[in-house]
């Protein structure tokens, strides 16, 4: 048992691989459910989901309910619908050879 | 370059940095001077006590890998040039590392001829910043523009475009001779276009037909708009505290409201990235809770791009019953626009592209 880990080089770096994916997490910043893989921690996940349910929080606050958040970096779009205080957030990561527009049939 | 440029190279594998120093510092033109590092905290040192012109990176590496020493570079040396070297094919940490600013990508050459290529882009890399000289025109103020058809004789018409103003400026040989802004022309126009700070310009055809309304020499003109910018500028100077504030907010007054002449724009509101800078709006009665929410939710979001590693906020965009509202930084600002629901989100971004292009930071 654990053969195997000792044989691999232990510190090994971990790049931290951003998946395609959805999870949802509730009010309390609780994962509840995830398609993502097993590699991305729950912490990641509740990294990505805390400030997201903040913002439709505060936005609350300021008299402007949001349902849907987008949030677009260079290399990652983050959309989180509002799901009874928690959220439904999807990652796309984004690519330099995807098609910038979807072709119109 | 006067002096020797100097490389840095950064890689876990020991065999690999003794191969590459020795490949680039004899057979690159330049004769580089090439250091390496074998750690993340080793290179971040070395780059803290001397100064490199270009950094090579592994991604994959022990504690500190190649993404994370590439953020802080990026961040406390932007002048230096950064070439990842790597074995990891995915295009996800392609995309990752050029948005976090590297300048070239490259897979590990496995030929002789990737190899070439390879010290052919580091011989390119070091020259370009041997050159020097200018990356766009961006830099020029339209002072130097008007100097420059003027110095080298020029007979053309200069259009300059400043969000919705417009304004144009006849030259003809060398000298100014007529110009025509937002409601004014001749002299009180010259001056009122050369008080932009941003834009776009394009050089028209000269109009040999325009009659003569400028008599003064481009010297003097330049000189009298230098004058009233300065007193300008002064009078904001000596104005109390709680005014150069309100002056500040007035300045960009215009800015927003020609910003709410765009397609389903119904408020902005505009914020400094320092948290005492002045707010400016257009269009909320209150806009305070707003501003709180945007700077909370740009601080979150901004702090979650650097622990993802994806390089920068480029916008949030939130969509509500009432309205669609978009955040996006802006150079030392950071704007925030209301939108009726019903416009399109592709129009919603070319929208926030347009006020992007032609927001004066």
């Amino acid at each position: 048992m654990g053969l195997l880990n000792f044989l691999s080089k232990s510190d090994r770096p971990k790049l931290v691989h951003l998946p395609s994916g959805s999870f949802t997490i509730d009010r309390e910043g609780k994962i509840m459910t995830s398609t993502l893989p097993q590699s991305f921690s729950a912490a990641r996940m509740q990294e990505i989901g805390q400030p997201v349910i903040a913002s439709f929080q505060a936005a609350k606050v300021a008299q402007m309910p949001l349902a849907e958040v987008i949030i677009h970096f260079a290399a990652l779009k983050i959309l989180a619908r509002e799901l009874r205080g928690g959220a439904i957030i999807f990652l796309m990561p984004q690519c330099l050879n995807q098609p910038l527009r979807r072709p119109k049939h | 370059m006067v002096t020797q440029p100097k490389i840095l190279l950064l890689d876990d594998d020991q065999d690999f940095l003794d191969l590459y120093r020795e490949m680039l510092s004899q057979h690159l033109s330049c004769l580089p001077d090439v250091r390496v590092a074998s750690t993340g905290a080793r290179a971040l040192a070395l780059l803290e006590s001397e100064q490199f012109h270009l950094l090579i990176v592994d991604l994959n590496m022990p504690k500190m890998d190649g993404l994370q020493v590439l953020s802080i570079a990026r961040r406390k040396y932007p002048e230096l040039r950064l070439v990842i070297l790597t074995g990891i094919r995915e295009e996800q940490f392609r995309t990752r590392a050029y948005a976090m600013g590297v300048d070239q990508y490259w897979i590990k050459p496995e030929s002789d001829q990737e190899m070439g290529l390879f010290m052919e882009s580091i011989e390119s890399l070091l020259s370009r910043e041997a050159k020097g000289g200018f990356r766009g025109v961006q830099s020029k103020s339209l002072v130097d523009i008007v100097q420059l058809e003027c110095l080298s004789q020029s007979s053309t018409v200069l259009k300059i475009t400043n969000g919705a103003a417009e304004g144009k400026i006849w030259i003809q040989n060398g000298e100014v001779i007529h110009a025509e802004g937002p409601g004014m022309t001749a002299e009180p126009a010259f001056q009122r276009i050369l008080t932009w700070k941003t834009g776009s310009f394009e050089n028209l055809p000269a109009d040999l037909a325009q009659t003569r309304t400028i008599f003064t020499s481009y010297q003097g003109l330049l000189l009298n708009t230098a004058q009233a910018l300065d007193e300008a500028a002064s009078q904001l100077a000596e104005a109390p505290s709680e005014g150069s504030a309100a002056a500040e907010a007035a300045s960009s007054a215009p800015q927003l409201a020609e910003l709410s002449q765009l397609n389903g724009v119904e408020f902005v509101l505009a914020l400094g990235t320092d948290e005492n800078s002045p707010q400016d709006s257009w269009g909320l009665e209150n806009p305070k809770p707003v501003a709180e929410w945007m700077r909370q939710t740009l601080e979150d979001f901004n702090s979650l791009g650097e622990a993802l590693q994806v390089g920068q906020l480029q916008q949030v965009v939130g969509t509500g019953p009432q309205r669609k509202v978009a955040l996006a930084p802006m150079g030392k600002s950071e704007l925030c626009v209301g939108f009726s629901p019903s416009i399109a989100a592709e129009e919603l971004r070319e929208t926030m592209k347009n006020i992007s292009s032609k927001w004066v930071f």
